[in-house]
């Protein structure tokens, strides 16, 4: 715990948006968390991303489950929309809302207790039903909020602070997402915003579901020697497949951001992705050239990195259930609730 | 490059006001002390570099507040040197034995001061405590120089004078009152080891225009004031105008009002922009009635049987041509008045100090005087305050008397004048806890507070009615906290940081970017907010262990909150206490004072 608020004076150079807010129009309260966790720094890129995109705060909602990855939401845009779920529930309860409201943007937090431990099966089933949202898993291979046990991301040999090693093979988030037909699959890592901002721009704009697993260190469980997720152990072992740029649909295309540019993908909404510099045996729209990829590097003990996956064709939930196009809060009393006389001749259908 | 931090001048820069005050004042320090209402301490640590807390609490020209980060955070400094009056009016009646000790035995040289303002007596202040023996002339018959005889009272109360100019006095100085030097050449033959020449500058300017010289009622500014002073001048006319818009306008203006001027006009050849006083002079000047001319230059003084009626003054229009500031004469207007005061400038004058005695002067009349050692061109001699380069106000008057102190000191003790003792630091840690800082680390959003005045009719009634009334208790605990601590140095360790970016993210006001090493001018462009006040220094750290990156802190409005050192989960950002160990005469440094007065007193709990 910090001993103050943060005060309200910004520089006066700060940027403004589109909206006519700055960065800090996007923070929320101050941070309970360890100081130095890489949570930490994930609530500042997402707040960095969603500046970029000029969401208005207040068309954004924040669904998270329980763990330290899953309190960061109260500390990014305070006047958006947010849920706190039970501990691995925030999948269904994000779907519920996205049912009932599909015009706001969605964000889920989450770590991976909360998502590869009590939530798995909750986690399996949104990427199934491609909820149209961002997910971000906060990875730090340790259940962080009650006090560092190995989670089930943790790596085979990777020791605990006390010197333990772990021996459970580990669920990989990225492999898992590709393997269910998730449409957009990413890793970042805390420590680098240059790629993660970018990264989670793209995943906002993405149509279905995009996960975005995070390495982010716990530094008070898991930032020692011989751990595989301290900062210094990612750092050293990190590759980026390609980085990405995330081009918006009013921004221009230039022929300088054109160059070096191996792989394009326009977005349902016209934004564009770039790849700069892909391998030549690695297509990002292609689900099994990308896990065959993620493997093969996964073989040398690399901790493959980047967009690692894009499919902008697939139908989201709502198209899949060829829903009503309006938010249900837009839609008339009326027609939501159309009176005993239509519901009398919808039970009679059923006789 | 990275940025050197042990030399004290870097975290100097960072605190503002103390760099920007010319004897360093620890701003930040003295308002803490205020804080916590130990007024004695804040007072002598003012004391030990200005001298005159009292004195300067109330006149200062305060070069500090312009330069106050606060400024530039919320548009409005600290009140800096009001809370200097609070330290002032709040001590310990008695601080003599807080004073450095004058010994009994003296250490066998002799130096004589001509006049005995404050730069003259900044010397006798430094000097006396290192067992010299000084002896100030002074042609009048109390101590204080321009600060007594021109400087009003309802500005500046004689006791407040009395009291600061007496501590040095007491020291045991040698002052001869009503002892005007008439010769230089016979006071270098009294044999005294070094000669300080603080007379100041002592001439008003004139203003010869048709007319002038056919009546008793046009007066220079500073004769007219000192006249004032010593009670000569009771009255004047009702109508008054003054010519000049400086602060010996501000001045003139002012005390008119209070001996029987109603229509005071200040005449100003420029717009508002370009005026000499500072703009509290004016407003205080036009609370009390006094209306401001600008864009009119006197042409003649209209006399009518002897008898001043008014002046005739052109009204201009200003332009630029060139890249010069150029006027036109528009048409010409009469002002009816019954007195006018010349207030357009000072000049130097010796007529005392013979030209054959190896003090050279210059074309313009002025001394040649070294701007480092204060020495003139004669071994032995020395200048300062407006004696050495013209009408400055009292705080450079001090920061003269400091450095031609040392360099007095070099002289009678055999050191070259250029070996002056080096500036130091202290750099303490203000950690008290794990989120607990020695200092109040919390933003206050206050707005600057406001001094109050004495009301018009009170003020009015007599001369010596002091205008400002000082802080309420409340007003000072408002202001004490808008202090931003800018000595609470953020200071970094590079290789304790593991490039978490908790620092950066926290930092309120974008202070703080890791991002590859660069030139300066481009590095300020790639910062989390652009760093565009170039008279700002950027710090830039070592390489970080992990990626070879740079740690860049853009200082311009960094608020000193210590959130970056809280959130920083190795301690490689610490808010450090910085302290600034100026040098005086004999005396690298001196906390003597301050650590006799705390020992005294128990710590106040706040
Ligand atoms: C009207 C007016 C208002 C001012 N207001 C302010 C203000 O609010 N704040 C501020 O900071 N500054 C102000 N100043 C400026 C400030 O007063 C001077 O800059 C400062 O006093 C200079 O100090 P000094 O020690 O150099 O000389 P002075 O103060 O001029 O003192 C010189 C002394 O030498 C004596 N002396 C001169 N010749 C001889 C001699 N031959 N023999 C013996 N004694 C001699 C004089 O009697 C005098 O006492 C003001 C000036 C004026 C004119
Ligand atoms: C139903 C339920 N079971 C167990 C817990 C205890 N619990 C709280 S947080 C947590 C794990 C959190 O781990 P993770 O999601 O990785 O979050 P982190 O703190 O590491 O960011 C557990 C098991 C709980 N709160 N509720
Ligand atoms: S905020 Fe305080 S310490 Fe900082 S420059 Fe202003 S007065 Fe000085
Ligand atoms: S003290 Fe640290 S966090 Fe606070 S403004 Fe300065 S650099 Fe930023
Ligand atoms: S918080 Fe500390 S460790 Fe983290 S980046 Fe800042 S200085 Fe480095
Ligand atoms: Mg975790």
């Amino acid at each position: 715990m910090t001993s103050i608020q943060k005060p309200p004076v910004r520089h006066p150079s700060l940027q403004v948006n589109a909206l006519g807010l700055t960065r800090r129009d996007y923070e929320g309260a101050m941070s309970t968390l360890c100081a130095g966790c890489g949570h930490d720094s994930v609530t500042a890129a997402i707040v960095q991303a969603f500046y970029e995109l000029d969401v208005p705060p207040h068309r954004a909602a924040k669904m998270s489950g329980i763990g330290c990855s899953s309190k960061t939401t109260a500390y990014f845009m305070r006047q958006s929309h947010g849920f706190n779920s039970v501990h691995g529930r925030m999948p269904s309860v994000a779907s519920g809302a996205n049912a009932a409201n599909r015009d706001l943007v969605y964000i889920g937090i989450s770590g991976d207790g909360d998502s590869l431990s009590i939530g798995l099966g909750q986690l399996c089933h949104a990427i199934r039903r491609n909820v149209d949202m961002l997910y971000v898993l906060e990875n730090n291979g340790v259940y962080g909020l009650t006090k560092g046990q190995f989670s089930a991301s943790a790596d085979v040999g990777s020791k605990s602070k006390r010197g333990e090693a772990n021996v459970q093979r580990p669920i990989d988030p990225v492999l898992l997402a590709l393997s269910l037909g998730a449409t957009f699959v990413a890793r970042g890592f805390s420590g680098d915003k240059t790629r993660l901002v970018p990264m989670l721009k793209a995943g906002l704009r993405h149509k279905g579901f995009a996960l975005i697993d995070v390495i982010s260190p716990c530094v008070s469980f898991n930032d020692h020697e011989g751990s595989t997720k301290s900062y210094r152990f990612t750092r050293e072992n990190y590759h980026d497949v390609a980085p990405v740029d995330f081009v918006p649909l009013q921004r221009e295309i230039t022929a300088e951001t054109e160059a070096g540019a191996s792989v394009s993908v326009t977005m349902h909404d016209g934004s564009i992705v770039r790849f700069r510099e892909v391998p030549s045996d690695y297509d990002p729209t292609d689900r099994d050239a990308a896990y065959a990829h993620v493997r093969a590097r996964q073989e040398r003990g690399e901790i493959v990195t980047g967009l690692l996956y894009i499919d902008e064709q697939s139908a989201d939930m709502h198209e899949t259930a060829n829903t009503v196009a309006r938010p249900l809060v837009d839609l008339p009393y009326e027609s939501l609730c159309p009176g005993r006389a239509a519901l009398d001749e919808l039970m009679d259908e059923y006789r | 490059m990275p940025t050197d931090v042990s030399n004290p001048q870097y975290y100097h820069k960072v605190v503002d006001c103390q760099w920007a005050c010319p004897a360093h004042t620890n701003v930040p320090e003295y308002i803490r002390l205020i804080a916590q209402g130990r007024y004695t301490e804040s007072y002598l640590l003012n004391r030990q570099s200005n001298v005159f807390p009292g004195i300067l609490g109330r006149t200062c020209d305060r070069p500090c507040e312009p330069a106050c980060r606060r400024g530039r955070v919320d548009g409005k400094p600290v009140a800096i040197c009001r809370l200097k009056r609070v330290a002032a009016d709040l001590r310990d009646d008695d601080i003599h034995e807080y004073l450095p000790p004058v010994p009994a035995q003296k250490n066998g040289k002799r130096v004589a001061l001509v006049g005995a303002g404050p730069a003259a007596l900044t010397v006798a202040n430094d000097l006396m405590p290192l067992g010299y023996e000084v002896v100030i002339y002074e042609k009048n018959q109390r101590a204080g120089g321009l600060m007594r005889v021109n400087i009003p009272s309802f500005r500046l109360p004689a006791e407040v004078l009395d009291e600061e100019t007496q501590i040095i006095l007491d020291m045991g100085v040698d002052i001869r009152y009503g002892t005007p030097v008439t010769s230089m050449r016979s006071l270098l033959g009294e044999g005294y080891d070094a000669i300080f020449v603080g007379s100041g500058a002592p001439k008003g300017k004139e203003l010869e225009l048709p007319g002038r010289r056919e009546t008793d009622q046009i007066f220079i500014g500073i004769e007219w004031l000192a006249s004032v002073h010593f009670g000569h001048i009771e009255k004047i006319g009702e109508r008054v105008l003054i010519i000049g818009v400086g602060n010996t306008a501000m001045d003139c203006c002012r005390t008119s009002r209070r001996l029987g001027g109603t229509d005071i006009k200040v005449i100003a050849r420029r717009s508002r922009p370009y005026f000499k006083a500072s703009p509290w002079e004016l407003e205080d000047a036009e609370e009390e009635g006094v209306q401001i001319v600008e864009n009119h230059s006197p042409k003649r003084f209209i006399v009518e049987q002897g008898k001043l009626v008014g002046m005739e003054l052109d009204r201009l229009r200003w332009f630029e041509q060139n890249g010069k500031q150029k006027s036109q004469v528009i048409d010409s207007v009469v002002i009816p008045c019954d007195s006018v005061i010349l207030a357009i400038g000072q000049d130097n004058a010796f007529p005392w100090l013979e030209r054959d005695l190896g003090i050279d002067f210059d074309e313009n009349g002025m001394p040649v005087v070294d701007k480092q050692t204060f020495a003139s061109t004669k071994p032995g001699v020395f200048f300062g305050g407006d004696a050495a380069w013209g009408p400055e106000n009292i705080i450079w008057a001090v920061e003269h008397g400091h450095q031609a102190a040392i360099s007095i000191h070099n002289h009678c003790m055999g050191i070259p004048l250029t070996e002056r003792p080096a500036y130091g630091m202290n750099l303490v840690s203000s950690k008290v806890g794990m989120h607990a800082w020695s200092y109040s680390n919390d933003y206050s959003p206050a707005p600057r507070s406001k001094m109050t005045h004495e009301e018009l009719t009170k003020r009015f009634s007599k001369l010596s009615v002091e205008v400002e009334l000082g802080f309420t208790p409340e007003q000072t605990v408002a202001e004490v906290e808008r202090c931003l601590n800018c000595d609470i140095e953020t200071h970094f360790t590079s290789n304790l940081c593991i490039e978490c970016d908790a620092c950066v993210d926290v930092c309120p006001v974008s202070c703080l970017t890791i991002t590859q090493d660069g030139a300066e001018p481009e590095l300020r462009t790639r910062l989390m907010a652009p760093a565009l006040n170039l008279t700002q220094p950027l710090y830039v750290s070592e390489a970080l262990p992990q990626t070879k990156r740079v740690m860049v802190k853009d200082e311009d409005v960094c608020l000193h909150c210590g959130l970056c050192a809280e959130r920083c989960p190795t301690a490689a950002w610490d808010m450090r206490e910085f302290d600034l160990l100026v040098p005086y005469a004999g005396r690298a440094v001196q906390m003597v004072t301050l650590a006799r007065a705390e020992a005294r007193r128990p710590v106040a709990a706040t």
